[in-house]
């Protein structure tokens, strides 16, 4: 995407949108993609795979261990099985059945959590996933992606379908700012620039990458030119468009819908850390738990917005001149 | 050519002989829940189950999952007496040791003959049930049986499995309890009672049956009606006893994961010739 034109947002599809919609295109060219829900196919939106395709989606009930180990026997038997659950259940309430029945054995499961971070809105904590990135990067040989709209979901759930190993999939339930026109290509593990600029990097995944775009034309008006990062693969991470990023503008900030305690923060900071240490700030849920509300309120409280991200900048540029 | 009971038992005696050796060697392991799981492994492997030990990933064949996976040394003597290329026989006594086919617990990245890695209990029920979907689909003749403890019975994840097994009428599944009743901390009805237990799986919506563990023409006939029983899975509540074979481990809660002394698999193997 250009930077030149200013970044207007318009609202696309939800990424869990995205995901039902590219699950169908995917059970029309293979047969072998079979998909499991926990009784929330109408929020995960598989519901058009299991229209589509009665006989290859298994409704397993409220019992998300359980689907997390059938998807495994799935893919042993040569299946390319996608389990969908919110983030909340699909990760944490599956996470040792992922680790002994997919990520130990390697096994071509594809675990998709919708209704990630705090944007869900009303439901509230128990219902919100703030923590299933750093659960899922903990999972060792597991691919983790986090896509920020409908266009690079669909290309990047295709992706992991196309990819032999578990995967997991973060999709988030709000509408999604349109990040992307069709031409872009989308790689795993393949960071996208969307903005570009020299005096500081900020590295997003999700909701927060429109977010960043806009604190990046916010900074433009104070003479800061911020390089914006499109994140999608947390998991493996791109570390060489993170060191030059880190070696060309000295400075980044990292934005995300997760408690900063186990998500791309940490991640980033680490690929940092090993190539060419400078400033950082996080931009992230800290420390807490959120609550009911409406998604743009709490984003706004919970500090998730591009004046929040503005923020961060600022302070990581006057660090890196001290 | 079928195999008569006479060679079974035989095969069974071998495997016990195989199983204190390796586990002694090992220095680690469990022998009880091995011992008492052989002669249900050995009609599964040797009579039953349509298997080609020369090619492991024919797609029709039946599948064996071993969700008590720290039963292992069974599995492994089995496959081994099988003819299974990467379960070689004469590796069995490195069990448990640096670069050992042979893993504590099942592996498939050691061992690709093995139809899932498994030792975090309560998981195989599960996995069988996806292999039996998957089978469906495909419209594939696979079986696909997984063997449980008693003790695992307490997993939570065992009963959600068992729903989920009974409502999609997967009577291509077949479970089967080792019930021994001994478990890590003691006898099963002092660390959490899971009886009734056939009454479980039937009200689970399982076809049930009781049968001897150790009598192979029994547990012969238990697959034949499992196999005959359509729209449902089947469960097989297998009465077994502990350590089955060798005097002193048998019902004795010490040998659940104990391994013997070398003295202890001299005075085993007398028993087992």
């Amino acid at each position: 995407m250009a930077a030149k034109t200013r970044f207007e947002v318009k609202l696309g599809p939800a990424t869990r949108e995205a995901f039902g919609r590219a699950l169908v295109e995917l059970g029309r060219e293979n047969k072998d993609v079979v998909v499991c829900d926990a009784d929330l196919s109408k929020s995960t939106m598989t519901t058009y795979f299991a229209k589509e395709f009665p006989e290859r989606f298994i409704s397993l009930g409220i019992a998300e261990a359980n689907m997390a180990a059938v998807g495994a026997g799935l893919a042993y038997a040569g299946k390319i099985p996608f389990i969908a659950s919110f983030s909340a259940f699909a990760m944490n309430k599956g996470f040792e059945q992922l680790r002994a029945c997919a990520a130990y054995p390697q096994v071509n499961l594809k675990v998709v959590g919708t209704h990630s971070g705090i944007s869900i809105g009303e439901d509230g904590p128990s219902q919100m996933s703030v923590e299933e990135i750093g659960l899922a990067c903990s999972l060792a040989g597991f691919v983790v992606i986090a896509p920020a709209d409908e266009a690079s979901t669909k290309a990047l759930v295709r992706a992991a379908a196309a990819y032999v190993g578990p995967v997991f999939i973060r999709t988030g339930r709000p509408k999604a700012p349109v990040i992307y026109n069709g031409d872009q290509k989308f790689e795993i593990g393949k960071a996208i620039e969307v903005v570009a600029g020299q005096d500081v990097a900020i590295v997003a995944s999700g909701l927060l990458v429109a977010e960043a775009i806009l604190a990046a034309e916010t900074l433009e008006g104070e003479g800061v030119r911020a390089r914006v990062i499109d994140m999608h693969t947390v998991k493996p991470i791109d570390r060489e468009t993170i060191r030059h990023a880190a070696t060309e503008t000295g400075a980044i900030v990292v934005a995300e819908e997760h408690l900063v305690d186990a998500g791309l923060g940490v991640r980033v900071a680490q690929v940092v850390a090993e190539t060419a240490p400078c400033p950082m700030e996080f931009v992230g849920i800290q420390n807490t738990y959120a609550e009911s509300g409406q998604p743009e309120e709490l984003m706004d409280k919970y500090g998730l917005v591009a004046r929040d991200v503005a923020a961060a900048v600022r302070k990581v540029v006057a660090r890196k001149k001290q | 050519m079928p195999k008569s009971l006479a060679e079974l038992a035989t095969i069974a005696r071998r495997i016990r002989r195989e199983i204190v050796v390796m586990i002694g060697a090992a220095k680690s392991g469990h022998p009880g829940g091995s011992l008492s799981a052989v002669e249900i492994l050995v009609e599964l492997y040797f009579d039953y189950m349509r298997i080609d030990p020369q090619k492991p990933k024919w797609p029709d064949r039946d599948r064996f999952i071993l969700s008590k996976g720290h039963a292992a040394p069974v599995l492994y003597a089995a496959m081994a007496e099988a003819g299974y290329a990467d379960t070689p026989l004469d590796q069995l006594n490195t069990l448990r040791k640096l670069g050992s086919v042979y893993q504590g617990h099942p592996d498939v990245r050691f061992i690709p003959s093995l139809e899932a890695s498994t030792g975090s209990l309560g998981e195989g029920l599960s996995l069988a049930l996806g292999m039996g979907i998957a089978a469906r689909l495909d419209g594939r003749p696979s079986r696909t049986y997984v063997m449980l403890g008693d003790g695992e019975s307490q997993e939570g994840q065992v009963w959600e499995a068992a729903m989920a097994g009974a409502f999609h009428k997967l009577d291509n599944v077949v479970a089967i309890v080792d019930y021994n009743g001994i478990q890590l901390d003691g006898f099963v009805k002092d660390i959490m009672e899971i009886a009734p237990l056939a009454d479980k799986w039937r009200s689970f919506g399982w076809h049930t049956l009781e049968i001897d563990g150790h009598d192979l023409a029994a547990i012969r006939k238990a697959f034949e009606e499992a196999e005959a029983t359509k729209g449902r899975p089947t469960a097989i509540v297998a009465h077994t006893v502990k350590g089955k074979g060798v005097s002193f481990m048998e019902n004795n809660p010490k040998f659940h994961g104990t391994a013997p002394t070398a003295a202890e698999v001299e005075l085993a193997l007398k028993e087992l010739n």
